[in-house]
């Protein structure tokens, strides 16, 4: 019987690690800007990615997370190249697909703060069901929904936020498909963190990252971000600076009451800004720990093998 | 094995049944002739045992309940069973092959067929042999008359015995662990560790229930058979070392992945390869992992691949349509060289195909499914106690070259029950958590390493020079940063084939069942391998020159099988798979690809059934009076 296995390979054979030789015990100060920026980002001169790239340093800046304590995840798209511009662990996965890959992160590794940013493609239109499966999970994690309403990286074709008109090169004569409202999609879907915002804003901006990231659970932004190429102007009219009105959602809105982010949901643009959407309701990954904490309690004191041995000896 | 040669049609007992004692040891059979005369009781080496019933009927428990016993009673056994793909109830059949001696399969023929139902009885008389017993249950069965000179038949009114023994309104409850009694007695089982079985299975339901079952058991097990039947004695097995563990191939792959220590898994429910998740979903909390339940097959390979991710192999399986759906993030996988276990409980395709049926056709799919040049292990174990250790072997495979790694099973595997040695735990089990601990320096993608081995750092390391590597599946640098520079492409592309040509070089060569030369070596992979060495054993013992060989490494294939096939005059490739445009199957395919051997012939069937040992040899003897093909 084949009962040949090969050798366990060890981390300390890794070719490219080598460990370190004594980690230095020192108070860690927090990361500077340029200790967080990688590679130059291939983004358009004035693409609204700029500013939410921005932005999320800031925010490891200013809530002093270190390298190793995040980690960045994105599906494909213009805004899903984010991982490389930033120092630190970090996953290019397919497109689409991003929500859960870093599912599997999210409830293997307590210890990391996950991120995932992508695009309106990914999130509503080849990923959609995803969105809608991690939201009623609550799998603990921060998604940045870059809505450009457009297809950038492929050469502008129509997205689902695409408004009924817009021309694309797939829709030469207007698009005629309802296009999706993300904050009406992610409130039914069961996230527990929705929220709103635009690059245009950057303390908006920042101000929905650090509450998105506060969040035990399933927490996500749609931030509108201009395709200064493709769809130049889409979000004026949400842009004092060209003329347009920033709404803040009304201070006497319930974040807690579904009914009424409806409401704000189905304001003509632009809408409101904000939080729309916040529920505290167990994750999934207290969950899954509650039922290991449950089986661990009566095999307590057992060793792995042991429990397999024991399993193993009712089916004799 | 000497049956019956009683070639008529007795139907015993519509009377009361006069012995109802309560006495049952199994010695008593021994010398406790019944009425009159005295039955033959005959030594026997192996039986083959078919229930032929509605997959309600719990059949499959009386199958279990017997393989068990064999387990326990150091004896070798083998199922086979089939069960409609429909929602609830069908036909359904538990086919069970005791020996004292090796068993390779589950048997062409059965010596005895237990049939519930008229259609049990018409649609499998043809598996019992000659002069074999068919025990019916009276109250449903019709005898064809023009059967009973062929088979020795045998009626009890089972349902309403099984009424009369427990009572009430349980119809149809019951009646199997009736016919479980009535097996106990044909063939002397021992009743003791039986009883034992029973009350273990009921074990944590009410008491009475496990009662009932008991009563049904004797019920049967003193149904007054006459002399009308001889009854059989296993021989004793040779002793063996240490205790035996029965179990079916998805419970020992699902075990193999925990003691390898694998915490971490997702999946979509897909038959025949639900029960592994399932199992994963119940045991791993206890080891303190989990396994998640996703909204579908692309969301469970990417939360698998994301777990592997984050610093320890992880597992995902499907079977069928599931494993077209993974393809594109196996190929990411590949790429960004992010370790893996796939397992594919392989069924009948294409499309939806035959859910509950067994084929080997997604060689291709596993060797080569996905886009662009996108190098992956695969490897397929070849019996119930191999799903327990290839598990195990994937795992590290994985781990050790940054690779997903397939695991073929399939349907048959996964389904059928077989003994085998309990493992040693302390031995195999093992842990991988990940390693956390701050390195200098790390590159992902390190084109100078041996081999083109190379191993992420997970995340929450800290990498000292503050240099930190990006998982990806695009073209990359060393780093994992995107380059579109033709230099690095082609030299990733080679960083990620020689990895595994140099695992190639590591694999053992299989070994030549039977003699290393000859006049046909049948080579087979995965669930196969019994019934092709039962195939060469009856072939040597009838003066043919035959040998095996089976591959489990079949991507990459291991080095030096041409030697082996230039031992032979004719190379066959049995396989359960469509012959193809070409003429051969998936494995032989690829090995007249790897090895241009014109000898290398297939030897295919895809009618969702596994082989049986005759069909092997009589295929190989076609082939050899065909001649080389047109082709």
């Amino acid at each position: 019987m084949s009962n040949q296995t090969t050798d366990i390979p060890a981390r300390s054979g890794n070719i490219t690690a080598v460990p370190a030789v004594t980690p230095p015990v020192e108070e860690r100060k927090g990361l500077t800007k340029k200790e967080i920026a990688a590679d130059h980002p291939t983004w358009c001169p004035g693409c609204g990615d700029f500013s939410v790239l921005a932005l999320y340093f800031k925010l490891i800046e200013k809530r002093k997370l270190w390298h190793e304590k995040i980690t960045t995840i994105a599906g494909i798209g213009c805004s899903s190249r984010f991982p490389y511009f930033v120092q630190g662990h970090g996953a290019h996965y397919i497109h689409g697909r991003a929500l859960p890959f870093a599912s599997g992160v999210s409830l293997t590794r307590p210890d990391l703060h996950v991120f995932v940013f992508g695009g309106d493609g990914d999130a509503f239109s080849i990923g959609g069901n995803h969105v809608n499966h991690t939201a009623r999970k609550n799998i603990k994690m921060t998604y940045v929904i870059m809505d450009n309403w457009v297809y950038g990286l492929t050469k502008k074709q129509t997205s689902p936020t695409s408004p009924l008109g817009f021309k694309s090169k797939t829709d030469i004569w207007g698009a005629v498909d309802q296009p999706i409202n993300p904050m009406k999609q992610l409130i039914s879907a069961g996230a527990t963190f929705v929220a709103r915002t635009t690059h245009t804003n950057p303390n908006h901006l920042l101000q929905m990252m650090e509450a998105a990231m506060d969040h035990d659970g399933f927490s996500v932004i749609e931030c509108l971000s201009e395709c200064v190429e493709f769809y130049e102007g889409a979000f004026d009219s949400s842009n004092p600076r060209k003329g347009g009105v920033f709404n803040p959602v009304p201070a006497d809105h319930d974040v807690t009451d579904e009914h009424a982010a409806y409401k704000l949901a189905d304001t003509p643009f632009p809408g409101y800004f904000g939080i729309f959407y916040k529920v505290n309701r167990p994750t999934k990954n207290k969950l899954e720990a509650d039922i290991n904490a449950k089986a661990m309690e009566k095999v307590k004191g057992k060793k792995d093998w042991e429990l397999l041995k024991a399993t193993f000896a009712r089916m004799k | 094995m000497g049956w019956a040669s009683f070639l008529s049609h007795v139907v015993i007992g519509r009377s009361p049944n006069p012995r109802n004692n309560l006495n049952f040891m199994s010695e008593a059979t021994l010398s406790a002739p019944t009425s009159g005369g005295s039955p033959k009781i005959s030594k026997i080496s192996e039986a083959v045992i078919r229930i032929a019933g509605n997959s309600q009927d719990g059949i499959q428990a009386i199958g279990g309940f017997l393989a068990r016993l064999a387990g326990r009673s150091e004896q070798e056994v083998m199922t086979f069973m089939t069960i409609p793909s429909t929602i609830s109830g069908g036909p359904s059949i538990f086919q069970v092959r005791i020996g004292s001696g090796e068993v390779l399969s589950a048997g062409d023929e059965a010596d005895v067929l237990l049939a519930f139902y008229q259609h049990s009885y018409e649609n499998h008389i043809n598996s019992v042999k000659k002069g074999g017993i068919v025990l019916f249950d009276s109250d449903h069965v019709q005898v064809k008359p023009e059967w009973e000179k062929d088979f020795h038949h045998v009626g009890i009114p089972i349902s309403s015995r099984t009424v009369e023994a427990i009572g009430g309104t349980a119809k149809d409850k019951g009646k199997n662990i009736f016919a479980l009694g009535l097996v106990a007695k044909i063939f002397d089982l021992n009743v003791p560790k039986l009883e034992k079985l029973i009350a273990e299975r009921f074990t944590g339901k009410d008491e009475s229930i496990t009662k009932t079952a008991l009563m049904a058991f004797h019920a049967g097990y003193s149904f007054s058979l006459g002399n009308v039947i001889e009854t059989f004695q296993f021989v004793e097995s040779q002793k063996r070392e240490g205790a035996q563990v029965v179990m079916n191939g998805n419970e020992a792959l699902a075990y193999g992945l925990i003691a390898a220590g694998v915490r971490f898994g997702a999946g979509y429910p897909i038959t025949p390869w639900s029960d592994v998740m399932e199992l994963l979903r119940r045991e791993l909390p206890k080891y303190g992992g989990a396994f998640i339940q996703c909204e579908d097959e692309i969301a469970s390979i990417s939360m698998a691949l994301g777990g592997s991710y984050a610093g320890r192999v992880a597992v995902t399986g499907s079977s069928g349509p599931g494993i077209s759906l993974k393809t594109e993030a196996l190929g990411w996988a590949v790429m960004a060289e992010i370790p893996l276990v796939i397992c594919d409980i392989q069924r009948g395709g294409p499309s939806t195909g035959m859910p509950t049926n067994v084929e080997q056709s997604d060689l291709n799919i596993a060797c080569f499914g996905g886009h662009g040049d996108c190098p992956r292990v695969v490897i397929a174990p070849s019996n119930v106690e191999d799903c327990f250790y290839t598990a195990i072997e994937a795992v590290n495979l994985a781990r050790k070259y940054s690779v997903p790694v397939f695991i073929l099973s399939d349907q048959s595997i996964s389904t059928r029950i077989e003994a085998f040695p309990e493992p040693d735990f302390e031995k195999v089990c093992q842990d991988i958590s990940p390693d956390l601990t701050p390195v200098t320096t790390h590159k992902p993608y390190d084109l100078n390493a041996p081999q083109g081995v190379t191993h992420h750092v997970a995340p929450g390391t800290r990498i000292m020079d503050g240099k930190y590597p990006i998982a990806t599946g695009l073209e990359h640098d060393e780093m994992g940063h995107p380059t579109g520079s033709p230099k690095l492409h082609t030299q990733m592309t080679a960083k990620r084939r020689k990895k595994l040509q140099s695992l190639a070089d590591e694999l053992p060569v299989p070994q030549v069942y039977g003699p290393p030369e000859g006049n046909i070596l049948l080579v087979g992979w995965g669930s196969t391998q019994g019934p092709i060495r039962e195939a060469v054993d009856r072939a040597r013992a009838a003066g043919d020159s035959v040998s095996s060989l089976h591959i489990k490494h079949i991507f990459p294939l291991p080095n030096g099988l041409e030697n082996i096939f230039a031992g032979f005059n004719h190379v066959f490739v049995v396989e359960m798979n469509d012959e193809g445009l070409y003429g051969y199957g998936q494995l032989g395919a690829l090995l007249r690809a790897r090895y241009c051997d014109p000898k290398i012939q297939g030897v295919t069937k895809c009618d969702g059934l596994t082989w049986k040992v005759r069909e092997i040899l009589e295929r190989a003897k076609q082939n050899i009076a065909t001649g080389i093909r047109k082709l």
